[in-house]
């Protein structure tokens, strides 16, 4: 049977067909549809984990316990989960373990651009790389294999255009696996000196040992064409080459590391120019520049953004495409905005009023920070916000906390949060934590996760309770209050800002695109009331539109959540009747 | 035979993407390679969005570049014009004539631009302006503009109705299938200019 897959999607189904068993994930784009999908499957184990490396150490214990194991991560995930990996990379497996790492070039939805294949080749893991949904499915069941064969965790590296492309895949029969033996093993599981000193030498010769397989591996494959351009490539860009190229020669890389010296100098001596071609990190391109090869790359192609056909034209070959109509007019830009209804949109509205400094977060509150709004100062990774708070009080003192607050979301706090907050308390910091709990993750498509009381596959679960959380740590003053009551949230993080000790709000309102969210009805502005003062555009609401001439609502994206016309002096803003879901 | 390429373009949470599902499936049972580009993530939370559908002997790069594309299906006016450098001369250009203001015009920090529509066709002959809002209200529910949409396009396809409708009854939630055929049909038989 043939499907149109996602390149996530046939993940999933390489981790079913591989007979895996476990899977555990921290979301992230373009990550998140691969454990998404596979919880669809009853016979896999599945779980949200707090965050990245919760979700490695998990994924590590069930390889350990016999089980072919896999776990997924957007790039900046495996920072996270870099402890875990290089020492696990250490211990080697028992099961196979998968680890899917997806990166981000071009930054559709990401704070950095890293290339995940120097952090594996830190943690001196092998790195398979697919370019379409049909090497997506094989290459994972190829991983499993390599990681048991070779005793390491493999690491699978994806890019946005292959996760979130759909291409045709061929399904198969998922293979019968059963359990390894469980055996305690304290010289391979017991990384103290002594152990792990004996354990360095054999991840050094399993490195050698996998540039050897990858020599002969069909991983690697050259396509002999014109010989007057070579191209070695990998991944999204080897798609782009065949567009840009055709008949060349090619030498298109599955493995990406260890890689393949003889394959890689067997090319370059047929061919007479040799392009190398890849996005982000020259990888590839320092590898043959060490081999003596004498190659086209960096010196060229950018190291920043993603890749396409037009851009090899232009870059390599000199060749520009241009337009061909006469429209000269500029589309003005149209960035991601919080959504009509946005419990976030009421928190920055009063933040903004208050003109504090606001160390931000990771989520959807991200947005805050983008005109009307504009009140988050800081974005630096998940759980920074805290730290970031904290850091500024001790550089300038305690006022500084009087006037400053840290952002963060439910599922970002629980993620690592909530050991910033524990820093506050224990080095006697005074800072006030905004919780933005929105009971789900937003930004990357609504997922559960500790606080909302459900599991992945949807089950009711234990929820960690926020507040009694943020106490056992040590703040006296937490406080729950509801951000659409602008007036007593102002009062409360006022209270809070002035108090000369730790504080945490927790702002609860539930993310108004959650199914069980009813607002309406619509809104509209009554024009005979409206004095065109313009408070109601402060909240920045994609649904209130300024017509130069007078503000209007407009009916198809206003969900009736109520918040404007707390901010309208004049009660101009009405309920029109009808309904948006 | 060269690749057919379609693109559809629009604004975050206007159903761009199950309308490329809708595509996709459509494009499968044609028999030819098929790839489809998605934008999820970020951008999804009212950005501009685009996706890419590429079917032929064989499709390389999922992305659609500028001057490649056969079809634009696009579903918000200013998207329109953002995107319209990517198709060929003779494309065929379906425009939903509605107005979603990015937040630079609504804040007055940029000026939506005029008569769009009337841009484009001076340049391209094959434009089909299509009131995709006020069909889908008809049908019952404003958000099945992108089905309305597919109709449209569907009409002017070589591909028999039924396979686009078999393609809906597979991706849309059973809830929701008959406003969306409703949609469908709409989109199908409308004609410009009326
Ligand atoms: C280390 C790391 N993992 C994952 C992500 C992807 N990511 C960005 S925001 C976010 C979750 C946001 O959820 P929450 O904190 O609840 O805020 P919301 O979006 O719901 O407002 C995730 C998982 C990331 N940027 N960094």
């Amino acid at each position: 049977m043939k499907k149109l897959l996602l390149g996530n999607e046939a993940i999933a189904r390489g981790v079913y067909e591989a007979g895996a068993t476990v899977a555990a994930a921290y979301p992230g784009t373009p990550s998140t549809e691969i454990t998404e999908n596979i919880a669809k499957y009853d016979e896999i184990y599945s779980e949200w984990a707090p965050n990245e490396k919760v979700a490695l150490e998990v994924a590590i214990g069930a390889s350990i316990g016999g089980a072919r194991a896999a776990c997924a991560m957007k790039h900046v995930g495996l920072n996270v989960a870099a402890d875990p990996l290089f020492t696990a990379s250490y211990t080697g497996v028992n099961g196979g373990l998968v680890i899917f790492v997806a990166d981000d070039p071009g930054m559709h939805s990401s704070q950095n651009e890293q290339d995940t294949r120097i952090l594996a080749r830190g943690a001196k893991v092998p790195v398979l790389e697919p370019s379409d949904s049909s090497e997506c499915k094989e290459f994972t069941k190829a991983a499993f294999k390599i990681s048991e064969e070779f005793d390491t965790p493999v690491i699978v590296r994806l890019t946005t255009r292959v996760s979130h492309s759909q291409g045709m895949v061929e399904f198969a029969e998922r293979e019968n696996y059963q359990l390894k033996p469980y055996e305690k093993n304290v010289s391979k599981y017991v990384m103290m000196p002594g152990m792990a000193k004996r354990r360095h030498p054999v991840v050094e010769e399993r490195t050698l040992k996998l540039a050897e397989f990858a020599e002969t591996s069909h991983l690697n494959r050259i396509e002999w064409g014109d010989k007057k351009v070579g191209i070695i490539t990998s991944g999204i860009t080897y798609e782009y080459a065949k567009e840009v190229f055709g008949n060349a020669s090619y030498l298109k890389l599955g493995m990406v590391h260890p890689l393949s010296q003889k394959l890689i100098k067997d090319f370059a001596k047929e061919v007479e120019t040799l392009y190398v071609i890849e996005e982000l990190d020259p990888v590839i391109e320092e590898y043959c520049l060490q081999l003596g090869l004498k190659v086209i790359g960096k010196s060229k192609l950018p190291l920043v953004g993603e890749y396409s056909a037009n851009l090899l034209r232009e870059k390599l070959l000199g060749e520009k495409v241009e337009k061909t109509n006469e429209i000269t007019e500029e589309a003005p830009v149209r960035p991601p905005v919080l959504c009509p209804g946005c419990p976030h949109r009421a928190t920055f509205y009063v933040l903004k009023k208050l003109k504090l400094n606001v160390s931000g977060d990771i989520g959807c509150y991200t947005l805050g920070a983008l005109a009307p709004l504009e009140s988050v100062d800081t974005t630096i990774c998940m759980g920074a916000s805290v730290g970031v708070a904290h850091g500024m009080e001790k550089a300038r003192g305690k006022d500084m906390a009087r006037k400053t607050v840290a952002v963060i979301g439910d599922s970002t706090f629980i993620h690592s949060g909530i050991t910033g907050l524990i820093d506050i308390v224990y080095n006697k910091g005074t800072s006030t934590v905004i919780i933005l709990d929105n009971s789900i993750t937003g930004m990357t498509g609504h997922q559960q996760n500790p606080t909302t009381g459900f599991t992945i596959k949807g089950e009711p679960t234990r929820q960690v309770d926020l507040l009694k959380l943020c106490q056992a740590v040590g703040i006296d003053r937490v406080r729950v209050c509801d951000p659409f009551d602008l007036v007593g949230f102002e009062k409360v993080v006022k209270e809070e800002i002035a108090a000369d000790e730790p504080s945490v709000i927790i702002a609860q309102r539930p993310c108004a695109l959650l199914k069980h969210v009813k607002y309406g009805p619509v809104l509209t502005i009554n024009q005979d009331k409206c004095t065109k003062c313009r408070m109601c555009m402060r909240l920045g609401c994609p649904a209130i539109v300024d017509r130069g001439d007078h503000i209007e609502i407009n009916a198809t994206q206003c969900v009736g959540c109520d918040l404007c016309p707390k901010v309208c002096k004049f009660n101009a803003i009405e309920k029109a009747g009808g309904q948006n879901e | 035979m060269s690749n057919l390429n379609i693109m559809i373009v629009g604004v975050g949470g206007q159903g761009t993407l199950l309308a490329s599902r809708i595509l996709g499936d459509v494009a499968l049972s044609s028999g030819l390679d098929v790839k489809v580009s998605e934008v999820h993530g970020m951008a999804q939370r009212g950005g501009s969005v685009v996706t890419y559908v590429k079917m032929g002997e064989k499709v390389y790069s999922p992305v659609i570049e500028k001057n490649e594309a056969d079809i634009i299906l696009c579903f918000e006016k200013l998207e329109a014009l953002r995107w319209i450098d990517h198709a060929k001369k003779d494309a065929t250009i379906v425009i939903n004539n509605q107005r979603i203001d990015p937040m630079p015009v609504i804040i007055g920090k940029a000026k939506y631009p005029e008569d769009i529509i009337n841009k484009i066709k001076a340049d391209y002959n094959n434009v089909v302006d299509v009131p995709a809002l006020d069909l889908a209200k008809k049908c019952g529910n404003t958000k099945s503009v992108n089905v309305v949409m597919i109709g449209v396009m569907a009409q002017h396809s070589q591909i028999k109705k039924d396979v686009w409708v078999k393609a809906i009854e597979k991706t849309v939630k059973p809830q929701f299938l008959e406003v969306n055929l409703k949609a469908f049909e709409a989109g199908f038989n409308y004609v410009a200019g009326k």
